[in-house]
């Protein structure tokens, strides 16, 4: 089964680190995106596609609103097939939500949550200009849960200006008081074009040893708390797995809609441009490749805990691992970066810290 | 078929680099109509892309040009161009030697500078009548009577009717013509006499074999006739004899004494025909060859690799072509546990050196490493023989040695007298010996230094021209083998020698220059799976250290949706980084990380 993609380009303000697609909207501009995105879905219903999990991401869907995101839950019901048992997430900034918001989602089939709080202490967040307060994402969960909506995923960074292991320690235990199911723990990427790389000198970031530290104390921290790793920046509670991220690291196919997103379908991958008004006027998404190489694969296998088996690597591409491959592989063994019983491929926690150095040289067998 | 002989001049055209050479013989040419005005590029003589771009000329050219002067009377002008830097000094040489006179040119607003007065003393070895020529009088800046005295007063040269010329817009050339028709004498020639001719320049045609340039000083020369070449003694059939005209080459029935022209003859290489030497004929052959051969020995050497294995033989072919046509160039096979198979590259100086590095990289598509560039020393050792060695792999065991040489040169640097200071920081910093500093004119200072030649080939010039501000000039000769106290340093990366970096230096310098390679490298190599030491040693004994600490972090945290193409090419653009990098044993080391060696410009 595939999963289903719906951006939403639209923030209350933006965070000094992001570079994803979205912008601070006027009055109608949400109306008008609406109606684009149900003409969007209605466009690619003749393709009979049928979904497990829909996602909403963004951008702050929260602050799309709850009704919008229920009209176009009831279009996609309308023009795919959405499995009953699917995984409906919605990413919230607990500045933009109330009571009324979970109802809505809740009532429209929503039934998991994504919330970003990077850290729980405030200065830590200010510098990322998070300008909600801690009890804000506190009531945010409560509400959340009151409404039914009880799967709940936390955004934690890594390397964030002024963080130290006892302020990481700080936001763990405040996140674990939460009591939810899921946590994606980032290390934070300066990206060009970004306020805060232009800024990086107004604060003081922990260096790079310090990083790799706070990354293996909160896999370790996590999992003492019955949050296990299953990728590289993604731990739960047995069974709360995000099934629609997943599937991007299964390499398995998804439809993305809305300006800057990206899909997999049909063994081709794509994207409409991330330019609003191209999207509003219905220009059709721009081919980039062919999709599920080698390459790809093995690049997000190696991503998961469950890591790069050699069953599924023939099964999906008839062919088994290379000797180079191997022999890299155990060489990668010996030095502690992965695990390798001749059948699978894993990655430790150190090996993940340099995955991409891994990766590349498997990829080159 | 007696020519007027009296009609004959034959010249160069000499100059400080930039000072409009090139210009001013593009003006003559159009001139003397020798080429259409719609069929010049600009600095037609020098044909070669790169000598167009650096505005230097590398080789020499010769045309020959019919000039009506203002007597009413045909001249027939030989232009013999020379090449312009100090590597070449020797085809300079040999081009004045070809010649009665020279035009000298001098930049109207930078007066004498470095080349101006070597040329000028070159000249005036080959007795040789000056013509000087203030040029660039268009520029804003120019101060054509302030350089005309400066030339009176240090050349001892008359200026007063020295035409004040704009190679550029052409003003007054007419002039630099009529100057020449009137100073420059006529050829002594006389065509009843053993043939004499001096070869200053030859190139590789792929149809006619080598071309070889001639003066004929004595004698005559016929297509069909057997010359030969007087230091190597290698005879050919004469094919073809001509003259060189600006639009290409002008068949004659014969060459005579006096003239400027070519000889073809299905020679296959340029070293057949090696610039100094003297043509003569198999039959009637003259007894004496003219003066002024030498063999040309490479200075500086260095280690040039293909930056991919698979290119050797491409490189190899490379070389042989580049070796056709420039005789100096000298390469034989070497190989290095670092870079594998390559060669060993003898050059004339740095310059020269850069050329054929810049022409392989061009015109043949080669990506090259090149190892640190080394001068040739003499290591005298307890056994009394002596070991020339140009590659530091080959330094002697210590324990050998009694003592080492290097070669010094005499070097001159002109310079506004506001840089003096900085200047004699500089030759203090290379272990320059003073020798004296004479005021050309007031704002023109002649330093003269003794500077052992590894202490200039790699830098020095750019160096030394940051700063002055790009106002100082250089020049400088070899004079001689001196004492030297030298060492060898080694670079050890994770505890392996790598062959491609070690180096001879002074000792007092050792220390210093260890500290900073070891600094260089630990920048440029990236971190890797595990700590890599980095050490140079003299010996075994380790001056200097650093550490390349172990990679703990390099992943994509975030990783979904969208951008899964653009992180695919995230790591396949690192796949095609690590091409670039070399292997040496576990340790993997960018190509940058040489060059950052080689170029260890200062602070």
């Amino acid at each position: 089964m595939r999963g289903l993609y719906i951006h939403i380009p639209f923030c209350k303000s933006k965070c000094s680190y992001c570079n994803f697609y979205s912008f601070v909207p006027d009055n109608n501009q949400r109306d008008s995106y609406l109606n684009a995105v149900l003409s969007c879905i209605e466009k690619w219903s003749e393709k009979n596609l049928s979904f497990d999990t829909v996602y909403f991401g963004g951008g702050t869907p929260s602050f799309f609103g709850g009704e919008r995101i229920a009209a176009i839950l009831k279009k996609s019901r309308a023009c795919f097939e959405i499995s009953p048992k699917a995984q409906i997430t919605v990413e919230c900034n607990p500045s933009s939500v109330d009571e009324k918001l979970f109802r809505e989602l809740s009532s429209a089939g929503v039934n998991r949550i994504s919330m970003g709080m990077q850290s729980s202490v405030s200065k830590e967040r200010k510098a990322l200009s998070r300008f909600s307060e801690k009890e804000e994402i506190e009531t945010a969960v409560k509400l959340a849960k009151e409404n039914g909506i009880s799967d709940i995923s936390i955004d934690l960074m890594l390397g964030i200006p002024f963080q130290t292991t006892e302020s990481l320690n700080e936001s763990l235990d405040f996140l674990f008081s939460l009591n939810i199911t899921h946590v994606s723990a980032y290390m934070l990427k300066i990206e060009e074009g970004t306020p805060l790389s232009e800024n990086t000198n107004a604060f003081v970031f922990p260096d790079e040893d310090s990083v790799c530290d706070m990354y293996l104390h909160t896999i370790s921290r996590l999992s003492e708390k019955g949050f296990f790793q299953y990728e590289i920046s993604n731990f739960s509670k047995p069974g709360f797995e995000s099934r629609h991220n997943l599937k991007y690291w299964l390499c398995e196919e998804y439809l993305g809609i809305g300006p800057s997103a990206h899909s997999f379908l049909f063994g081709k991958r794509f994207f409409y441009k991330n330019n609003f008004q191209s999207f509003l006027s219905g220009e059709e998404p721009v081919f980039d490749e062919e999709g599920g190489s080698e390459e790809e694969y093995i690049m997000l296998r190696l991503r998961l805990n469950r890591g790069l088996s050699q069953k599924d690597f023939k099964k999906r591409f008839q062919k088994s691992f290379s000797p180079g491959m191997i022999s890299l592989a155990k060489d990668f063994s010996e030095k502690g970066f992965m695990s390798f019983d001749g059948e699978t491929m894993k990655l430790t926690s150190e090996g993940f810290l340099i995955s991409n150095y891994i990766i590349s040289k498997l990829i080159e067998e | 078929m007696a020519k007027n002989k009296e009609n004959i001049r034959n010249f160069s055209i000499i100059a400080h680099i930039d000072h409009g050479k090139s210009t001013l013989a593009d003006r003559l040419l159009e001139l003397t109509d020798s080429v259409a005005k719609r069929d010049m590029t600009s600095q037609l003589l020098d044909d070669m892309d790169l000598e167009r771009e650096r505005g230097i000329t590398i080789k020499a050219h010769a045309v020959k040009l019919d000039y009506k002067a203002d007597d009413g009377e045909i001249y027939e002008l030989n232009l013999i161009d020379t090449p312009g830097h100090v590597d070449f000094n020797y085809e300079v040489s040999r081009s004045l030697a070809a010649c009665e006179g020279a035009v000298l040119i001098i930049d109207a607003s930078q007066g004498i500078e470095a080349q101006t007065l070597a040329n000028t003393y070159l000249a005036l070895d080959h007795d040789l009548e000056l013509v000087p020529v203030i040029n660039k009088i268009d520029l804003p800046a120019a101060d054509p009577e302030r350089v005309a005295a400066e030339v009176e007063d240090v050349i001892g040269l008359d200026c007063s009717v020295a035409p004040r010329v704009s190679a550029k817009t052409g003003e007054n050339v007419h002039q630099v013509l009529e100057r020449i028709v009137a100073d420059v004498p006529p050829p002594e020639a006389e065509d009843n006499a053993p043939l004499r001719a001096l070869i200053f320049d030859s190139v590789y045609d792929n149809y006619k074999g080598v071309i070889v340039y001639v003066r004929v000083v004595e004698g005559t020369l016929k297509a069909g006739e057997m010359m030969k070449m007087m230091a190597t003694g290698a005879e050919f059939n004469v094919v073809e004899v001509g003259y060189m005209r600006a639009t290409g080459l002008e068949p004659c029935d014969v060459l005579s004494a006096g003239e400027v022209g070519y000889i073809t003859a299905s020679i296959k290489t340029v070293r057949d025909a090696k610039v100094g030497d003297t043509v003569t004929k198999t039959q009637w052959a003259a007894e004496e060859a003219l003066p002024g051969y030498r063999k040309v020995n490479p200075m500086v050497f260095c280690g040039v690799y293909p930056a991919d294995g698979a290119d050797y033989e491409a490189l190899r072919d490379a070389l042989e072509k580049l070796q056709l046509n420039d005789a100096s160039l000298t390469y034989e096979p070497e190989t290095s546990g670092a870079l594998g198979f390559g060669f060993r590259c003898g050059f004339l100086g740095l310059l020269h050196l850069e050329i054929i590095q810049e022409r392989l990289e061009r015109e043949y598509n080669l990506d090259l490493v090149t190892t640190v560039p080394s001068v040739v020393y003499k290591i005298h050792l307890r056994d009394g023989s002596i070991v020339e060695v140009d590659n530091p792999t080959h330094y002697p065991d210590v324990a050998e040695i009694e003592f080492s040489e290097e070669p010094v040169t005499n070097a001159h640097i002109y310079s506004p007298p506001d840089y003096v200071g900085a200047i004699m920081d500089l030759c203090q910093d290379r272990r320059g010996v003073f020798k004296d500093m004479t005021y050309i004119s007031k704002d023109r200072v002649d330093i003269h230094y003794e500077l052992p030649l590894n202490e200039i080939i790699y830098d020095f010039f750019d160096v030394l021209k940051s700063r002055t501000r790009g106002y100082a000039s250089f020049d400088y000769e070899i004079s001689e083998y001196r004492r030297s106290s030298l060492v060898k340093l080694d670079v050890l990366l994770n505890g392996d020698i790598i062959d491609a970096l070690s180096f001879i230096i002074h000792t007092d310098k050792a220390m210093a220059r260890a500290r900073r390679i070891a600094e260089r490298l630990k920048e440029n190599i990236p971190r890797q799976m595990f700590e890599i030491p980095i050490q140079i040693a003299i010996g075994s004994k380790v001056i200097a250290r650093e550490t390349v600490k172990a990679m703990r972090k390099d992943v994509l945290a975030k990783c979904y949706g969208g951008d899964i193409t653009r992180k695919k090419k995230l790591l396949e653009k690192q796949k095609e980084g690590k091409k670039r990098m070399r292997q040496f044993g576990s340790v993997e080391v960018p190509q940058e990380a040489f060059m950052a060696v080689l170029k260890l410009e200062e602070n």
